[in-house]
């Protein structure tokens, strides 16, 4: 059901090369914080402000948000932007994959083999620990400014210094983490 | 036109995580517990394609190389890492993939994405206890590359040698690594048998 390593690579690798040819690296977890931004900004209109000062044209009273000229303030206000399409196209591109090789049909959709191995059957803790991991996920992600996508794939093909200084942190850390966590073999 | 290229390379880029198995927790983890290297090899194939293609493109003068755009380097990029690495491990999940893996119907990635919204409102609002401190403390200049890079002005590591080149002999180790790495490097390729 999955393409071979080989096939995987190369369809992978033309993404990212496309999206650099055309428009720029690929990126993801900024788009969290400015989907937070839209929710938050749909129950107080004053999270984003229209501001001729700042560089964006946007402020906003959050700092993180306000942050680089109001950038982030100025998606939220504009969210029909590259990058933010960008991560909803993801979504419909991998549910079309998912849904012709039948991820839909699949009856157990949130255990993988890995964590039955080694938990049973125990989805509260499985999502758990999913809820867990996203949030650690998305703060590091913010933390470092970029994840997996924006500073390990596109930084390193790009040689920045940054995705390395990301690689190595992440691998530090989830490497033996996840040989604590999941001893038993699926 | 650029949101037309957000939807045809976003949807492309979410068929190439389901299709490489980057939406499977289980491969994710089979990899972090280096039993299964099927996506390590895909990851290193994918990094080293596109970055000869990138580099030479630009040699060839057929790719921009202002579309490039290096990250600047901080303190709070390794520790954030960390942090990335730990609740990657525990979920099986990053940000793209679990986007993706949702949309292909999993429960599990649903809520690991509801928990990234909650982690990144919680960076948003606890943002000013890193701004302006040693956490932000720029490395090698800030948004640096390895060399220097024909065409864009950002600082480079070891000044003198040629970026564009290093990237492309760079990639060609990526490329080399995916296929000289084994299928696993640890545990044993025994047969498991049901516990029930």
């Amino acid at each position: 059901m999955f393409l071979s390593w080989k096939s995987g690579g190369v369809l992978l690798g033309l993404a990212f090369f496309l999206a650099v040819a055309l428009v720029k690296p690929i990126g993801v977890s900024t788009q969290f914080v400015i989907l937070d931004g839209l929710l938050w900004n749909a129950v107080d209109s004053a999270v984003v402000v229209a501001d001729e000062a700042a560089k964006s044209g946007y402020a906003s009273p959050n700092a993180y948000l306000d942050k680089s000229g109001g950038k982030y303030a100025k998606a939220v206000a504009n969210p029909v932007n590259y990058g933010f399409i960008f991560v909803l196209a993801i979504a419909l591109g991998a549910a079309v994959s998912g849904y012709l090789r039948g991820s839909f049909r699949e009856k157990n959709r949130f255990m993988p083999e890995v964590w039955l191995a080694n938990y049973g059957k125990t989805p509260a803790l499985r999502f758990a620990s999913a809820f867990l991991g996203g949030f650690l996920v998305l703060y590091g992600a913010r933390l470092a400014g970029g994840c997996t996508s924006g500073h390990m794939m596109s930084g390193i093909m790009q040689t920045a210094v940054s995705g390395y200084i990301f690689a190595a942190g992440a691998f530090l850390a989830a490497i033996p983490t996840a040989m604590f966590l999941y001893s038993r073999e699926a | 036109m650029t949101i037309l290229l957000a939807i045809l390379l976003g949807a492309l880029f979410g068929i190439a995580l389901d299709r490489a198995g980057a939406t499977s927790p289980n491969l994710i983890i089979g990899m972090l517990t280096l039993r299964v290297l099927h996506l390590m090899k895909a990851i290193l194939l994918a990094i080293g394609i596109a970055s000869v293609l990138m580099f030479a493109g630009q040699i060839a003068g057929l790719v921009e190389v202002g579309h490039m755009s290096v990250k600047t380097a901080y303190i709070g990029v390794f520790f954030g890492g960390l942090l990335l690495g730990l609740g990657w491990a525990v979920s099986g999940f990053c940000p793209g993939t679990g986007v993706a893996s949702a949309a292909t119907g999993r429960l599990d990635a649903l809520v690991f994405v509801g928990g990234g919204l909650a982690g990144a409102a919680a960076f948003m609002a606890t943002y000013e206890w890193f701004e302006g401190t040693w956490v932000m403390a720029k490395i090698a200049g800030g948004n640096a590359t390895l060399g220097t890079v024909p065409g864009i002005d950002n600082p480079a590591l070891i000044s003198g040698l040629r970026g564009d080149l290093l990237g492309i002999a760079l990639g060609a180790v990526f490329i080399a690594a995916a296929f000289a790495l084994p299928d696993r490097l640890s545990g044993s390729r025994v047969t498991v048998v049901p516990a029930e």
